[in-house]
């Protein structure tokens, strides 16, 4: 049908009138169905003290802008990657292993601590083994895993160290065998980068959702390789998407200055985290560990901690002197870490 | 419809002697329905088609045809109990019951495809025959008592029941309703935007952002006694940590201490085998690709193949689904077994858990610290006292040593084996990377070894060996299980000698029902441990099965007429104790040999 010549009496601006015209019929459709707003629903619960969030920790020793981490399970320690290397850094002063990886956009580490993934505009996605050895040469061991056709946007582990989940630039995400560096299952759909991508946090989860330059969030079935739901609703490129703790929803980052909240049993979106002071894109987001907590690091420096169930903003955290680029949380939520374009992290609790 | 005046004009029907009442001719429904809705004969001959497809009229006459007829043959409403709405699992159990009831009525009455699905549900369920058969008897006797109208009546109605739900082939089914939906869209009739509030509202104790972190949040003072008090497997953890459990099965399977806990609880109620087999799959699924066939084949022969040490229940369609999958192993090949494994563990071991006294120890002894309270000199000097924390990679070298040494000690078992089968998975060692991590087990046993060889030496050692090839329904002593405490001894390898030294099969073992030995179990339909001694668990759940006739016959005076039973029993359990003998496992894929006849 899609790939039928233009019938007579059509021409493309009429078509795609009507493609807009069956996009808004959804939309209210979709909210027949539910036409709740979280707020709405949230309105007998508590509302929030003030926190007092405060920098506990300033790690330095990159060179050069940070552009992502990752956290250990052991939750203490955490990988960091720059435009110029990517380093291992200890929660206390010593110093990390420095790891050789130019243009690193996205790094990762394996779920039992022994190994890290970072890619990035080298089109691949490497894993290298960390040893004890400081001295060791760990460029030497780097593996090469996954392979795409254009820079590397992210790139996580699933369930074990064997393996990976990677979006890239050219469009698709993949899922690869670490060992052996088989491409297991590729996903298609999105229409431009996908700049993002995060794997569901249920026990039976084999989903994961993406979020791309095309503006649409997308949730994918691990198995078949297939969309399962779609989500369009920002006015730009989505930077980040962070599925909620209990993964039934998610939340996703915009160069449109706005995060928004998405249920996806009742398959639409359901809060807008915004404000008018607030004008520079959004690039990350996560949640704390009840999921009431939205953080999100904005390209004016600033960290703003939204209440998920109303909407507003509870604390903007100041310290960085550059772009946030990548925010996280600790694997047992003591802590969220901050990465930016000062070179610098920071531990905030 | 049914109403005497308003609804569709009924009459008796006479059948030889009997007359069966409220019988309505096909004309008349039609001429109702046009009437009701106000629609032409066309419509209302569809929508009473439709009536007749989903179950909700029967004919009397060609009852395997469900279609209406505008002419005089003969329909009758079912009853509400057979209704689709009722919703009852239409079980392969019950159907089997329901086939073996027929044939003991009347021999040669089966259709040929009936016949062909009798066979295979004999094959299938080979374990549960003498179950099967013998509900069917009941059934049959109890009918015998009805007076013969009923009788009449209430065979139409199930004839008609089962030509709904298994229908002939060549015949389009009604109640098949595609692909299973990923997320059902009626399963909350709340908003479902609502559970993320009470998401919030649960975890909102345990948010550290939201609530204070007990004793004290590391980041901020610099103590760490909280993450040790949280470490993975420490031996007491916090009462938190334990609230956390009771939330949902998915929070206590992905702490190991609380997946550590749950696992002994499993142990004493001799279902361990369920967790072992879901922990297998995990590893299957996030493994490496090169090991997977391998990984495939062990689970298939240790929880799977009939005869298997740790079988599992599941039934018959998702065990075809699978075993036919494994003749082409791919990572997710055992979904639809793990899914009913996990949702049988989830609704019904997880609830049992919450109340058993191992859950209620664990809670007593959890421990609640004291909040840290320290001045601004002492944060300062904690400050000054930190310290990097352990390697993962030296936990790692540390974890595998003490495995190595375990393993050294202890006779081969089969949950070690599994255990370390998932653990083992999820690590790999990237100096050797062209080695696949080694899977010990596959140097220690190349088959499983058969249940009965091991148990008949009288050594201490294999009597352990004994309990850990017991069965599948039975608990297996754990070589470490340092939470656990001391290995407990249950009375079960008693019971298991005296067995084997009456001389039982494999078979019959697993068979458990079988009357000629001492067996626990009622009618439930889950294969009981054999072991008469054991203290009595709460009632084996019983599936909610309405054709099943629930009889709660003590063990000791089971009075099984075995002399009187009929023919074709003795030839069932004849044939279903000839097909698995103590044959060697072998996987779908590998031989050609047909196992069990067609019954």
């Amino acid at each position: 049908m899609a790939c039928q010549g233009l019938q007579k009496g059509e021409t493309l601006a009429s078509l795609k009138t009507e493609s807009d015209g069956l996009k808004k019929k959804l939309e209210v459709e979709r909210g027949k169905l539910n036409d709740v707003e979280l707020h709405q629903v949230a309105e007998k619960t508590e509302v929030l003290g003030a926190l007092s969030i405060k920098t506990r920790r300033v790690l330095k020793g990159h060179g050069a802008k940070v552009l992502c981490m990752d956290w250990c399970k052991d939750k203490r320690r955490l990988v960091s990657s720059s435009q110029v290397r990517t380093s291992t850094d200890l929660w206390t002063r010593e110093h990390g292993v420095s790891l050789p990886c130019t243009w690193v956009m996205a790094c990762a580490y394996a779920p039992s601590g022994c190994a890290v993934a970072c890619g990035g505009l080298d089109n691949k996605c490497s894993v290298i083994p960390l040893s004890l050895d400081k001295d060791e040469n760990l460029a030497a061991k780097k593996k090469s895993v996954a392979m795409h056709t254009n820079y590397v946007s992210g790139c996580t582990f699933t369930n074990s160290d064997m393996q990976m989940l990677t979006s890239s630039g050219d469009g698709t995400c993949a899922l690869w065998d670490v060992e052996s560096g088989q491409l297991l299952q590729s996903f298609h759909g999105h229409t431009a980068d996908v700049l993002s991508l995060d794997l569901a946090p249920s026990e039976t989860g084999n989903t994961f959702v993406s979020g791309g330059c095309d503006r649409k969030a997308n949730v994918w079935d691990m198995r078949s390789g297939q969309n399962i739901q779609s989500f369009e609703s920002h006015e730009s490129d989505i930077n980040c998407v962070k599925y909620y703790p209990s993964g039934d929803a998610f939340a996703s980052a915009s160069d449109d200055a706005t995060c928004r909240f998405y249920d996806l049993r009742a398959d639409r979106e359901v809060a807008v985290y915004q404000k008018d002071s607030i004008v520079f894109g959004a690039s990350t987001v996560d949640f704390s560990l009840s999921g009431r907590l939205l953080f999100a690091g904005y390209n004016d420096y600033t960290i703003n901690a939204w209440d998920v169930l109303k909407g507003n903003r509870v604390s903007i955290l100041f310290g960085h002197e550059n772009r946030v680029s990548r925010v996280k949380l600790s694997p047992d939520g003591t802590a969220i870490c901050s990465a930016s374009w000062d070179n610098t992290l920071r531990i905030w609790a | 419809m049914q109403d005497p005046k308003t609804g569709v004009k009924s009459q008796p029907q006479r059948l030889v002697i009997t007359t069966i009442p409220h019988a309505i001719t096909g004309e008349d429904i039609l001429s109702w329905l046009a009437d009701r809705f106000q629609i032409d004969t066309q419509e209302a001959r569809n929508f009473g088609s439709m009536l007749v497809a989903l179950g909700y009229i029967y004919p009397l006459q060609d009852h395997k045809r469900l279609v209406i007829k505008p002419d005089a043959s003969l329909y009758r409403f079912q009853t509400p109990y057979f209704w689709p709405t009722q919703q009852w699992p239409v079980e392969d159990t019950d159907y089997a019951i329901y086939l073996a009831k027929r044939n003991i009525r009347k021999k040669g009455i089966l259709e040929l495809h009936e016949q062909e699905q009798y066979n295979r549900l004999h094959k299938w369920m080979n374990h549960k025959w003498d179950f099967i058969v013998m509900q069917a008897k009941e059934q049959y006797r109890a009918a015998k008592e009805r007076k013969k109208p009923d009788r009449v009546v209430f065979d139409c109605q199930e004839r008609a029941y089962w030509v709904v739900h298994r229908p002939p082939p060549g015949t389009v089914s009604a109640m098949d309703y595609g692909l299973d939906r990923r997320i059902d869209p009626n399963a909350d009739e709340v908003c479902p935007t609502l559970s993320l509030v009470k998401y919030c509202a649960t975890y909102n104790g345990h948010d550290p952002f939201l609530s204070k972190c007990l004793p004290s949040n590391p980041w901020i003072t610099d103590d760490i006694t909280y993450w040790n008090l949280n470490m993975p497997n420490v031996e007491i953890p916090t009462k938190m940590r334990v609230e956390r459990w009771t939330f949902s099965f998915g929070e206590l399977l992905s702490d190991p201490r609380g997946r550590d806990d749950f696992r002994l609880f499993l142990k004493k109620e001799f279902s361990g085998e369920n967790l072992a087999f879901w922990e297998g799959c995990e590893d299957l699924k996030w493994g490496t690709a090169a090991t997977m066939r391998e990984k495939a084949e062990q689970i298939y022969k240790s929880f799977l193949a009939r005869g298997a040490p740790r079988w599992i229940n599941i039934d018959g369609k998702t065990m075809e689904i699978t075993v036919n999958g494994l003749k082409h192993p791919h990572r997710y090949v055992l979904d639809a077994a793990q899914t009913h494994i996990y949702m049988l563990m989830k609704k019904d071991s997880f609830g049992r858990y919450l109340k058993s006294p191992v859950f209620k120890d664990t809670l007593k002894k959890a421990v609640c610290p004291e909040e840290h309270k320290y001045s601004d000199a002492q944060l300062e000097q904690n400050a000054k006292n930190r310290r990097p924390s352990l390697s993962p990679i030296v936990l790692r070298q540390q974890e595998k040593e003490h495995r190595a040494k375990m393993a050294a000690n202890a006779p081969v078992d089969i949950t070690q084996v599994m255990s370390k089968l998932s653990k083992t998975g999820k690590e790999v060692d990237f100096p050797s990377a062209n080695a696949s991590p080694s899977l010990p087990f596959l140097a220690h046993s190349p088959a499983c070894p058969s249940p009965i060889s091991v148990a008949l030496d009288s050594t201490s050692a294999s009597e352990r060996r004994a309990e850990a090839g017991e069965g599948g329904a039975a608990g297996i002593p754990e070589a470490r299980a340092p939470a656990a405490g001391s290995v407990s001894r249950s009375c079960m390898p008693l019971s298991l000698r005296r067995l084997l030294k009456r001389g039982c099969t494999p078979s019959t073992m697993f068979a458990s029902l079988s009357p000629k030995y001492h067996s626990a179990a009622g009618t439930s339909s889950r294969i009981q441990p054999i072991s008469p001694d054991q203290p009595s668990q709460a009632p084996p759940r019983r599936i909610g099965n309405f054709f099943q006739i629930k009889v709660d016959i003590p063990p000791e005076c089971r009075i099984y007429p075995i002399e009187s039973e009929d023919e074709d029993e003795e030839e069932n359990r004849a044939a279903s104790r000839g097909g698995v003998g103590a044959k060697e496992i072998i996987c779908p894929w590998e031989s050609l040999t047909p196992q069990n006849g067609t019954g």
